[in-house]
């Protein structure tokens, strides 16, 4: 600037350059030097004009607002996983609706970026009303978890059959249940997906194994 | 990319993205071009939440990657591109707009579009079908053939094009290329291609979408999701996989720039004139490139010939208004030639410069009052000014003209310009002048305008995140009335509800609602300037 400010260890009042150049009259009254910081908010001589406001600004006032609120629901909304400093549990691994990590909740087309960011697809939880772009990749592991599922069955059928002690009671209750599951198209999907040790159809909550193994006293009921 | 733009893009990253994709953007906005490696080291986030994130900008085209400085063997470098994530403030107004131009059906094309950064046309005329259905009677459907007209017309007017085809990288590129391979492979094309050359741009594909809305019912889920595994099915045989489309922003920002000059003309002549003037540039829209000065010369027999039905206004008259918008200083209007009965040209130009002048003149007014703007006009007009004479031509008393110019001297909006008399430039010999540069000045605003915007949000962040506890109360109270009503309460069982939340609380949160209400709209106004300003400097850029 054109030294407005005080020249330094000059002693008070001198400039480098004349001041009457730039308007100050001799002896004038010049505004205080002020020493500190502007307050935060200072106080406004003219006030702001008010906003424009009108059928146009609300329409656009709405949707703003709402594509915000639509953001943050789309899968584009990263969200980062969060570790539970909890005590581990046991349904955790059973019902994980957290977003991880490692998976990407929708399916970019992989030919238009670098083949170092592709990272596994997450398959959208099956919901019943939503008509989202599933990948095709989806039928194929289902239908894989039910023939698994079927396999282990199967195996598990013809290893109870090995054993004596089972009654053919329990074996037809079991392929009722089995049948059940079958039919039940809306189970959760997840539960199938991640590798259990048990069988969710193995595990029955007890109701009907009271009832019909009455006779059957020999084996332990637990 | 300076630091309020930065800050700026931060916020809008956050809050449409969140706070992972803000600062992997932020980190190479400030950065500039760099690999993943470099990203997740820098930024200590995990790898796989920097892949993901990398996949959000780039989807949304807020990123461009491309082989890195080393040539092709070296690692993919990102690169964020600032105007882009800065765009995300006007979306409101692109969507209006497309409201406006082509109803209902394009307005939700749009917006679809601009939430999923790109998508395909199959993909989204399914999902606006269905959402149209969804808010339509029980028992009506869209048709997909009209969201395809609509569809249809947006990419006819430019408004929506293909997204530009990705450069191969690395082995495909060196074999393709004809070159002798002891030459170093230079990147073919060191910039990123840009939607623009593709010559296939605004091209539809030929798909046949037949088919109608789903609408989501409850109650109907095994037959719903049969139909969708048939509507998917039905998609993916579309034969249109590749081809993406995606919002041409500066088609819109030529439509707001030709509005914003209509109604420019419209508030200083009359309504006829303006409407003169759309029909100049109506004619000329396909013939105007983005950054020409002026749209091409059009005969005032062919405006004649095209102005619209209900505007019928005679010859001479026709000739009368020509002159007259000829004539008016803002220089809107130009005469190239005789030929034709006359050769017309709008100045896009020099409008859009009359337009950002008229910004920062109306700035200075509501800012320091209007003897200030008088002077700061004054200094506009007279370029180079000494103190005495602005205390003449602006016809203000000595001190008080002294006081405002030192008050705009200090908010940067006037600059001192020093002219020696002698060659050892002695202050008592030195001419001091006060001057007004626009081109400057108007970045300065710029700059101003996108600190307002970030502190507007940070505001309205800092207000939402007061009240959380009672924004959350308020949104489960709303969810059990929702459900309550859903299956068929009593109205006492709603009023007990709803009383759960007391009178002042209901007040605060009225009032809360209020002020983000009001934050949201001024950030809407705010960016009308930006536009304005930034449609100003971008003009004088290209020459």
């Amino acid at each position: 600037m054109a030294g407005l400010g005080r020249g330094r260890g000059r002693g008070k009042g001198y400039m480098s350059f004349s001041i009457e150049a730039v308007g100050i009259g001799k002896g004038e009254n010049l505004p205080p030097s002020i020493l500190q910081p502007t307050p935060l908010f200072p106080p406004m001589e003219h006030k702001p004009v008010p906003l424009v406001m009108g059928e146009e600004a609300e329409y656009m006032l709405a949707l703003k607002q709402e594509f915000r609120g639509n953001m943050k629901t789309l899968p584009f909304y990263v969200r980062q996983a969060v570790s539970k400093k909890d005590v581990e549990r046991y349904s955790d691994k059973y019902q994980n609706s957290e977003p991880s990590d490692n998976t990407i909740e929708w399916n970019p087309d992989w030919k238009r970026l670098p083949k170092e960011l592709r990272i596994r697809v997450k398959k959208p939880l099956k919901e019943n009303t939503s008509l989202s772009v599933d990948t095709p990749v989806d039928p194929k592991p289902s239908k894989k978890t039910r023939v698994d599922k079927e396999e282990i069955i199967h195996k598990l059928e013809t290893l109870e059959k090995k054993e004596e002690e089972v009654t053919s009671d329990e074996g037809e209750k079991k392929k009722q249940e089995e049948e059940q599951q079958d039919g039940e198209e809306e189970y959760d999907e997840e539960e199938f997906e991640e590798e259990t040790d048990y069988i969710m159809s193995y595990f029955d909550n007890g109701e009907e194994f009271g009832g019909d193994s009455d006779d059957n006293m020999d084996e332990a009921i637990y | 990319m300076t630091a309020q733009e930065v800050r700026l893009c931060g916020l809008l990253l956050q809050e449409h993205f969140g706070e992972v994709v803000e600062r992997i953007g932020t980190h190479l906005l400030r950065g500039g071009a760099q690999n993943l490696r470099t990203i997740a080291n820098e930024t200590n986030t995990p790898l796989d939440l920097v892949k993901k994130s990398l996949c959000v900008l780039v989807q949304h085209g807020a990123c461009e990657f491309g082989s890195g400085r080393r040539g092709p063997g070296s690692p993919v470098e990102y690169r964020a591109n600032c105007e882009r994530v800065l765009r995300v403030l006007r979306y409101p107004r692109y969507i209006y707009t497309a409201k406006t131009l082509y109803g209902d059906t394009g307005e939700l094309i749009v917006e679809e579009v601009l939430q999923r950064g790109h998508m395909t046309m199959s993909n989204t005329v399914k999902t606006v079908a269905d959402r149209l259905t969804h808010n339509m009677e029980e028992g009506r459907s869209m048709e997909y053939s009209e969201v395809v007209s609509a569809f249809s017309k947006l990419v006819e007017t430019h408004f929506l094009q293909r997204c530009p085809p990705v450069a191969e990288m690395g082995t495909a590129a060196s074999s393709t290329t004809p070159a002798t391979p002891s030459t170093p492979a230079a990147p073919a094309s060191t910039a990123p291609p840009t939607a623009e050359s593709n010559p296939d741009c605004y091209k539809l594909p030929h798909v046949t979408l037949i088919g109608r809305g789903k609408r989501r019912r409850s109650s109907d889920d095994s037959e719903e999701q049969r139909g969708g595994k048939k509507a998917k099915m039905e998609v993916e045989s579309c034969g249109d996989e590749g081809i993406y489309w995606q919002v041409n922003f500066e088609r819109f920002h030529q439509h707001f720039r030709d509005q914003a000059v209509i109604s420019a003309v419209a508030s200083k002549l009359d309504q006829t004139s303006s409407e003169i003037v759309r029909t100049m540039l109506r004619m000329s829209e396909v013939t105007t490139t983005q950054t020409a000065a002026y749209t091409q010369p059009l005969s005032a027999n062919e405006i004649f010939r095209s102005l619209p039905p209900n505007y019928s206004i005679s010859r001479p008259i026709l000739d009368q208004y020509l002159s007259l918008l000829v004539d008016d200083p803002m220089e809107f209007v130009g005469k190239s030639g005789d030929s034709g009965g006359g050769m017309y040209v709008v100045n896009l130009q020099r409008a859009l410069a009359n337009l950002a002048r008229a910004t920062l003149e109306s700035v200075v007014q509501e800012r320091f009052g209007s003897r200030s703007a008088r002077i700061f006009r004054l200094l506009l007009r007279k370029r180079h000014l000494e103190q005495k004479q602005v205390e003449d031509f602006a016809m203000i008393p000595a001190k008080e003209a002294k006081d405002m110019l030192y008050t705009l001297l200090s908010e940067n909006l006037v600059q001192l310009q020093e002219i020696p008399k002698t060659p050892d430039h002695a202050p008592s010999r030195t001419f001091y002048l006060y001057t007004v540069n626009q081109l400057p000045t108007a970045r300065l605003l710029l700059q101003h305008c996108y600190k307002t915007v970030a502190n507007l949000i940070e505001r309205r962040l800092f207000e939402t995140k007061e009240n959380k506890r009672l924004l959350e109360k308020s949104q489960r109270i709303e969810a059990i009335l929702a459900s309550l009503q859903a299956s068929g309460a009593e109205p006492e069982q709603l009023t007990e509800v709803e009383e759960m939340i007391t009178a002042p609380e209901r007040q605060q949160l009225e009032a809360l609602r209020h002020h983000i209400n009001k934050l949201d709209s001024t950030e809407n106004q705010v960016d009308e300037t930006v536009f304005l300003l930034e449609s100003y400097i971008f003009s004088t850029k290209t020459k």
